[in-house]
């Protein structure tokens, strides 16, 4: 058979985007990060809403974000989290603060658990997991990386 | 709206943290602790007119209803308190406030953890069915969280312990010493899952990191139990079987589920929840005897004793340092040893806190009884540092 070289299927979790999600898993695919932008205060919301939190009468745009971010919070999971997991330890999970002020849970990669530090600049990179889904995670930035958020495969 | 000293708890039951209940059903644990808390209280079941359980898979709605079927009550008031580890604080200020409204006069407040060997090793939700599939559990977290692996609460409670470290530092010591003193209290209670098996903080620190840099006795340990108070009007509490614990305050706060989202990882909604509660009881923090927080996690107790206000903000790993934590020492915390040493029997282990500061208060607390305990402040947290519920407790009106 010619498919035998094939990776064992992704057990993960996944996405299950909706209506009002779409857009930034479509995004991603497309290896963009898209989050919502308030039309009234200017500031920006994560994860995608149908409603303005900042107050009524508000609209939410659809705006490419920069990708870059810090890390605002991390943990480095020596046991696993769930047991889809157990071969990816150690590994991390962080909250960035992206450039445009929202905070998202994803994990760091691109470099050893050890070298992550709070305050350490970030960007998005994105990591095409299944045909349909693609994950938003972050790495390092660094000259080589910090001008884009695109990863080499 | 002021609820001090109208309503009371008269009546509390516990069923003995266990790591299994094979084949319990949540509905019979519920009955069963629910029945012997209105005797408790010296009522007979007639005379309870209201009814609060949490919701649970096992019935997967209407869940008041069944259980008041189940125990044969007839209710004026009944409903379902969904606010994570804050529930069971939460029922009693919601029993409360709807006795005070002339909503019934007689809350039967319901908690229980039911636990199996062999649904512990599968994961804790529905696996997800892919992109082309429908799952039941299409929250926010589900989409944005769990695909990171984002999972449970031990990953939450490490990324604000780091959190803390990073703002205001912490030792591994201090917070080991949390761990330590409620083992301390746990063997003064045979109840308690780990009587008898006493700790040191180097136990703690050479117990395996989990998630960095919590390690495993930093964490609570999931159990079968189950707790319930009856909360009355004043009163019909005078007239009890036992002493009553009044509801003297009660706070709440809430503003994300998610840590993620959560406005500040070290600076929590316990300060709103708190400050409520003690400006509705019109005492001040060192007018309490016994502290009954929370405690999922070392960093848990750290930061509500910060956000409580019983110690300043960046200084709570000083105050476990400077204080004795131990049932018997100058800053008694959960005498009956925390959910980290008594057991988390789910929702039940949230109440624990609320039966033990009862119990304080009633003058039942055997061989770890505070002396002169006459104010408990309890505080329930849902989630990872998401809902908020505070109390306080008073012997007298």
């Amino acid at each position: 058979m010619s498919d035998q070289t094939a990776v064992p299927a992704y057990n993960k979790p996944l996405p299950e985007p909706n209506t009002t999600s779409l857009p930034f898993w479509e995004g991603a695919r497309e290896h963009r990060l898209r989050i919502q932008r308030s039309k009234k205060t200017g500031r920006h919301v994560f994860y995608p809403r149908n409603v303005s939190p900042f107050g009524a009468g508000d609209e939410l745009d659809w705006v490419d974000a920069s990708g870059r971010g810090i890390v605002y919070a991390f943990t480095v999971a020596r046991r696993p989290t769930a047991p889809q997991w157990a071969q990816d330890v150690p590994y991390v999970i962080a909250i960035v603060a992206l450039e445009e002020g929202p905070h998202l849970t994803t994990n760091i990669v691109g470099c050893p658990p050890e070298e992550v530090t709070i305050g350490m600049p970030v960007v998005a990179v994105f990591e095409d997991v299944t045909p349909e889904v693609t994950l938003v995670k972050f790495g390092p930035a660094s000259p080589a990386n910090g001008a884009s958020s695109e990863q080499t495969p | 709206m002021s609820l001090r000293g109208r309503t009371a708890i008269a009546g509390i039951a516990e069923r003995r943290p266990s790591r299994y209940t094979e084949g319990a059903t949540t509905l019979g644990m519920l009955a069963e602790v629910g029945m012997e808390a209105i005797a408790d209280a010296g009522l007979e079941p007639g005379q309870v007119d209201g009814l609060i359980t949490e919701s649970f898979a096992e019935v997967p709605f209407m869940a008041p209803s069944t259980v008041v079927e189940y125990l044969g009550l007839d209710v004026t008031f009944a409903e379902v308190v969904d606010l994570g580890g804050a529930t069971g604080a939460g029922m009693v200020a919601r029993a409360a406030a709807a006795i005070d409204a002339g909503l019934c006069e007689t809350v039967v407040c319901l908690t229980a953890a039911r636990r199996e060997q062999r649904t512990t090793a599968g994961p804790r939700r529905s696996a997800s069915t892919g992109w082309a599939g429908r799952r039941v559990d299409r929250s926010p977290y589900a989409e944005f969280e769990e695909p990171y692996g984002a999972i449970g609460a031990n990953f939450g409670y490490a990324l604000i312990a780091n959190r803390y470290q990073y703002e205001y530092g912490v030792t591994p010591e201090q917070r080991a010493e949390v761990a330590v003193a409620q083992r301390y209290n746990a063997c003064h209670n045979p109840d308690a899952l780990f009587f008898g098996q006493p700790i040191t903080v180097d136990d703690v620190l050479s117990s395996p990191v989990i998630v960095d840099p919590l390690h495993m006795l930093e964490i609570v340990m999931p159990c079968a139990g189950a707790a319930a108070v009856v909360v009355t009007s004043s009163r019909r509490a005078k007239k009890a079987k036992n002493r009553p614990a009044y509801i003297l305050g009660a706070g709440e706060h809430t503003t994300h589920r998610s840590i993620t989202y959560a406005p500040s990882l070290t600076e929590t909604a316990i300060k709103a929840s708190a400050d409520r509660a003690f400006q509705m009881a019109g005492i001040r923090r060192k007018d309490i005897d016994v502290a009954s927080l929370y405690d999922c996690y070392t960093i848990t107790v750290i930061l509500t004793l910060e956000d409580a206000g019983f110690a300043k903000k960046g200084r709570g790993g000083a105050f476990v340092a400077g204080h004795n934590l131990r049932w018997d020492g100058d800053f008694p915390l959960n005498p009956h040893g925390g959910q980290l040493s008594f057991g988390q029997p789910g929702l039940a282990g949230g109440m624990s806190h609320v039966t033990e500061a009862a119990r304080q208060i009633m003058g039942r607390a055997a061989g770890r009884q505070v002396k002169g305990c006459d104010f408990a402040f309890v505080n329930g947290n849902g989630g990872i540092m998401s809902e908020q519920v505070s109390l306080i407790l008073g012997r007298n009106r």
